[in-house]
């Protein structure tokens, strides 16, 4: 392109070709992203204003519904069972999370030494992530086996208890197996990520620290702590909105027994849906989930907003 | 980390002991599925044998599970479904990826926001109404019903991640192939793409994972053995009321993880790429 020819051609209005209006930035941006848009909107968007909408009805499985308000959320919130459906999700989200975050970090910690074999060890450690759920807990369902628990046979040699716990017949117990089963998932998670977040930390600092006199729990106090912290936070509110909303452990473990003593908004969802075919009432239950999951997200995205990065 | 003083006494305190332990709690129920899979029923139901190790192996489950059940059918239909849907995953979240990293357009912050959200959607939320749709499609026992509500779970994560990647191509690469008369599309397919390898294997690697560990929408979709995928067989088939069938469960645990354990040991670097990259890049 000469200089000369650049005026002349400005003057001229082009004719209208489809070739440059598909060049357009607007217009090739649009044709990328609208068939994935169109996807998650009817497959996720329009699922969630329906499974509203489903929740206000009076709907028996293959039925056609009737319009009942809001009966299905002010029945749930009188129902026992709902109530300890609540308690219980909170009890398993807390301590499970917490339990991940303080071994996740503590592991990291020890991951992050100099040492031989270490992409072998963090390739094993990760391995309970990454081995489908269902079938992992099938595994720890025969190790907490009420017969043949190789736990209860442990326990038994070593003459601590004879005969062992039931470990998931007690209501209090399979909370707590179902808690364990949950971090031994989870904390591979943790520990890659937060080492991962470890090895962005300068030696500089450290060294910086030590020569002005700080001891190993001040180094980890003020540089390593503050300097994690964001990686800590992201992690957590992904696992806990996944912990809190978990359905295939506890499906496969318990199936929210004994005596719902272990039913979370999942498991106690799918029951009144799928068990007892109440659509309505099982899309208002699972429903009832998201305004702690909204408090959760609202807080990281505040976290997460642009100015902080 | 510093290299720490204080002879060995200090090491096996600091790191072997604690990681031992970790390694013998995380690796413990595979050894597990694998004693048990391999004893006879006589030795696994006998409570007076030590129950550590295999005294007698045997390997009748494995053949009564290949023989009597349709693991195998099992294994491929999860297959193919995880193969699809993350094939399904890679292509829209490219498509979504490549015009928020380069380009400015009307909307382009709806999009981004709506996928964040849409991350952040667990799948109990919406079984109910998509058990409906479902329904209503006729597409109940079918593979496409998972082939299609699998990259809705996918999606996201593969967009978030690619974008990443995208954003790091120098963008005087995409001028340079831009003055030289390539179409916008030419240009992301001739030049961007070939140099975000390492990103689509990551997300395509974590994607599969995922798409493998799904329960809760297979669970609901999918009721005759023939379309079963294995989480959903094992737990539908292998276990008839009270009765488990632990030898036969134990094996499928096994060979059911097995597929992926192998492809994940030769991507680790990737997947665990793809598992930081949300939370300490972001």
């Amino acid at each position: 392109m000469t200089s000369a020819a650049a005026p002349a051609l400005e003057r001229r209005r082009p004719a209208f070709s489809l070739g440059r209006w598909l060049e357009r930035e607007g217009v090739f941006s649009w044709l990328m992203v609208a068939p994935p848009v169109a996807f998650l909107v009817a497959l996720v968007g329009y699922p969630f204003f329906y499974g509203i909408w489903i929740s206000l009805q009076n709907r028996p499985v293959a039925k056609a519904g009737e319009f009942i308000g809001l009966d299905n959320f002010v029945a749930a919130w009188h129902d026992p069972v709902f109530r300890l459906v609540v308690l219980n999700t909170f009890v398993y989200t807390v301590a499970a999370t917490l339990l991940k975050m303080v071994g996740g970090l503590g592991l990291a910690l020890v991951m992050n030494q100099n040492f031989r074999f270490r992409n072998l060890t963090r390739a094993l450690l990760l391995l309970p992530f990454i081995v489908p759920t269902v079938l992992s807990t099938i595994a720890w369902q025969w190790i907490l086996d009420p017969a043949f628990s190789v736990i209860n046979w442990a326990l038994m040699v070593t003459g601590l208890a004879n005969p062992g716990p039931s470990w998931l017949g007690n209501p209090y117990l399979a909370m707590f197996s179902l808690i364990m089963v949950n971090t031994w998932r989870g904390l591979p998670f943790y520990a890659i990520t937060l080492l991962a977040g470890l090895q962005t930390i300068s030696p500089e600092l450290y060294e910086a620290a030590t020569i002005d006199g700080a001891s190993t729990w001040q180094r980890f106090r003020y540089v390593t702590l503050p300097l994690l912290k964001p990686v800590i936070f992201i992690v957590t509110m992904f696992s806990v909105i996944f912990t809190f909303a978990d359905f295939q452990l506890i499906y496969v473990l318990t199936r929210g027994g004994p005596a719902n003593a272990t039913h979370v908004f999942a498991t106690y969802a799918f029951d009144i849906a799928m068990g007892a075919g109440q659509f309505g009432q099982g899309a208002a239950i699972a429903l009832s989930m998201v305004p702690p999951l909204a408090l959760i997200i609202l807080a990281m995205a505040i976290y997460m907003r642009p100015s902080k990065s | 980390m510093t290299v720490e003083r204080g002879g060995w006494q200090m090491r096996m305190l600091k790191l072997w002991l604690p990681l031992g332990a970790s390694l013998l709690f995380a690796l413990f129920p595979f050894y597990w599925m694998a004693v048990t899979s391999l004893k006879s029923n006589q030795e696994l139901y006998n409570r007076k044998v030590m129950p550590l190790i295999v005294h007698n192996p045997t390997l009748k489950h494995y053949v009564d599970l290949v023989t009597e059940t349709n693991f195998l059918e099992w294994t491929w239909n999860t297959f193919v479904v995880a193969a699809i849907s993350t094939a399904i995953s890679l292509l829209f979240g490219a498509m979504l990826a490549y015009p928020l990293a380069r380009m400015r357009f009307a909307g382009a912050t709806l999009v981004s926001f709506a996928i964040a959200a849409t991350y952040l959607v667990p799948q109990p939320l919406l079984f109910v109404p998509l058990a409906d749709l479902i329904n209503r499609l006729g597409l109940g026992d079918t593979l496409t019903s998972v082939i299609l509500t699998y990259p809705t779970l996918l999606v996201p994560f593969c967009a978030w991640l690619l974008l990443g990647y995208f954003r790091t191509v120098p963008v005087e690469l995409e001028d340079a192939a831009r003055i030289d008369g390539a179409s916008r599309l030419q240009t992301l397919v001739k030049i961007v793409l070939p140099l975000c390898g390492p990103g689509f294997i990551s997300a395509g690697i974590f994607a599969f994972t995922l798409a493998q560990n799904e329960f809760l929408y297979a669970l609901i979709f999918l009721t005759t053995t023939e379309v079963r995928t294995v989480p959903v067989g094992a737990i539908a088939e292998l276990v008839k009321g009270d009765v488990f069938y632990w030898g036969q469960l134990m094996a499928a645990a096994l060979l059911g993880s097995i597929p992926v354990a192998i492809i994940y040991s030769f991507f680790v670097e990737h997947y665990v790429a793809g598992l930081t990259a949300g939370s300490v890049k972001g």
